[in-house]
């Protein structure tokens, strides 16, 4: 059966050599590519051909890589499945008949099938890892900040970072050190190098395996409301690393049962202010209604955007409305607040955070299309990162008994990413 | 009679959302949760029409997902960094797109400039 990992297969050929050369790295469909069709897995931009490369696309040309094409995601990155792709679900191709994870779900799939060497997601409340870990693969959410967002079609911007999808620790590192780095055009990115000094971005080297010595805090929060298939997998693999001279102690981050929400309401937020832009009128699909303008653009948008980003936008319109602003997104931002203080206090007394990357194992297809509030639930482990802006690798930790793939969260300080780099190559 | 757009503008993180202005919305989960008229009220604050079914469903889902945002409401107020600083350039000419390029993408434009939804 076919994965429907890409939206759109079109070669892109580098002419430098560079350390990717011979490689390809797919690249998510909410990446500009330039004179190649971006979408964001909306029928509202099926047409959009971007004028211009985004950053991380233009280092990957010259480091030599080829692009052999757009991997599917979820609508502008909304969901946990990429079964709301205007394109069609993408299968997970570790079980077909379940959910590859998302959204960035093509990029996972089309590493883990063996289609592509490595690829780029996009990662604002999980998006990275959630599939890395459903399709077996490791996946890298870097420090915010780290990875320039120039040319990333915005969903969330204060939430979002680019990160590499590959087989192994060492190659996802490997694809971090070629877009990592400092960016005129993204005002928010900052150089590594001022706070790690040289060397900064040697990642790959730093996937060595070693984890004599390290110190794993894991937050109970995260294991309380996880599937036993999952947490089964987890603890065998914490004695894995115990016997490779490791040590764990449990921590109790009481904030962490806020981040859903806090993850939801900033998300949606910002999502209802992002998507404003799409009227139909300077690019995506405009219906060629006349009228009152509107009507005109809410009939535009009406056809253009799929129901889970209707809802997106609808809830972050509510969110920031006059009189809810203050209990909705304020509180979001005092819990977004607490939790990185918590985070990275706990920090201070380990070296890594230690939990399962998703709650539950990949779902059957179809199964949360309908309730989305219990897809919110599973993003529990993977949202108080981003709110946090520090980094986390998804490496795979081993099978549930009915051979699904379960994934092993590290999280590390802001700019750690040699520390979560190490530790998760002792596991693949 | 046509509409040209002479200016675009671009709302910044930060920004508060511009449809947020335009009034006060109903509650949505005072009593029974959502009802179909606020999810109506709120799709017009974002410009989104909705058919009947989606009416229906949002009424049924944003009560739930609303009354699960409200744990929030235990956060306690915590003091927040001010670690954000503006980031600004020179004011200074540099290469963009092209005219030709910006227009590329839209579905209609007359000498050289984007064209709005014919009004009337």
């Amino acid at each position: 059966m076919a994965l429907n990992a890409y939206i759109t297969e079109e070669v892109i050929e580098s002419d430098s050599e560079g350390p990717l050369s011979g490689t390809t790295v797919a690249v998510k469909d909410n990446i500009s590519t330039e004179g190649v069709r971006t979408t964001c897995g909306s029928a509202m931009l099926a047409e959009y051909v971007p004028p211009y490369d985004a950053t991380v696309v233009k280092r990957l040309k010259e480091a030599g890589a080829t692009i052999p094409g757009k991997t599917n995601m979820d609508e502008f990155g909304m969901g946990t499945t990429t079964e709301t792709s205007h394109f069609g679900a993408t299968e997970n191709p570790v079980d077909p008949g379940r959910v590859p994870g998302g959204s960035s779900g093509g990029s996972a799939a089309a590493v883990a099938a063996g289609e592509t060497d490595y690829a780029l997601g996009t990662d604002t409340g999980g998006s990275i890892r959630c599939p890395a870990a459903f399709c077996g693969v490791v996946g890298i959410k870097p420090t915010y900040g780290l990875v320039s967002r120039y040319g990333v079609v915005a969903y969330a911007n204060s939430l979002e970072q680019v990160g590499p999808i590959a087989p192994t620790v060492e190659e996802a590192a490997e694809l971090l050190e070629v877009i990592a780095g400092p960016d005129e055009r993204d005002a928010t990115t900052r150089d590594a190098t001022e706070e790690n000094g040289e060397g900064a971005y040697d990642y790959a080297a730093a996937a060595d395996g070693d984890v004599d010595g390290l110190d794993i805090g894991v937050p109970t929060e995260l294991l309380d409301g996880a599937d036993e298939r999952v947490t089964d997998v987890f603890w065998d693999a914490i004695d894995d690393l115990e016997s490779r001279g490791a040590s764990y102690h449990e921590v109790d981050l009481e904030c962490l049962r806020y981040a859903v929400e806090a993850y939801y309401v900033t998300a949606m937020s910002e999502a209802s202010s992002n998507l404003a832009r799409f009227d139909g009128v300077r690019y995506g699909q405009s219906g060629g209604y006349d009228g009152n303008w509107n009507e005109t653009f809410a009939r535009a948008r009406e056809d253009g955007f799929g129901e889970e980003v209707k809802s997106r936008i609808l809830l972050g319109t509510y969110a920031l409305s006059a009189g809810y602003h203050d209990k909705y997104y304020k509180k979001a931002q005092d819990a977004r607040a607490w939790i990185k203080r918590d985070i990275n206090d706990a920090l201070e007394g380990a070296d890594v955070l230690a939990s399962p990357t998703m709650p539950v194992p990949p779902m059957e297809m179809g199964e949360s299309l309908s309730d989305p509030l219990t897809m919110y639930l599973a993003d529990a482990n993977t949202t108080p990162v981003n709110l946090a802006n520090v980094p986390a690798i998804s490496v795979p930790a081993g099978e549930t008994d009915g051979g699904l793939p379960v994934g092993l969260q590290l999280v590390g300080p802001a700019f750690g990413e040699k520390d979560i780099i190490r530790a998760g190559s002792a596991l693949a | 009679m046509s509409f040209v757009i002479l200016e675009t503008v671009i709302y910044r993180h930060g920004d508060r959302n511009p449809y947020s202005r335009a009034g006060v919305s109903p509650s949505m989960t005072d009593g029974n949760g959502a009802t179909e008229s606020d999810v109506r009220h709120v799709a017009e604050l974002a410009r989104i029409d909705l058919s009947e079914d989606e009416v229906e469903r949002f009424a049924e889902q944003f009560g739930d997902i609303l009354e699960h945002f409200e744990a929030l409401e235990e956060v306690p107020e915590v003091e927040r960094e001010p670690e954000l600083v503006n980031v600004m350039r020179a004011d200074e000419e540099r290469t963009s797109l092209s005219q030709e390029d910006a227009l590329a993408n839209a579905p209609e434009t007359e000498d050289g400039k984007f064209k709005g939804p014919r009004v009337g």
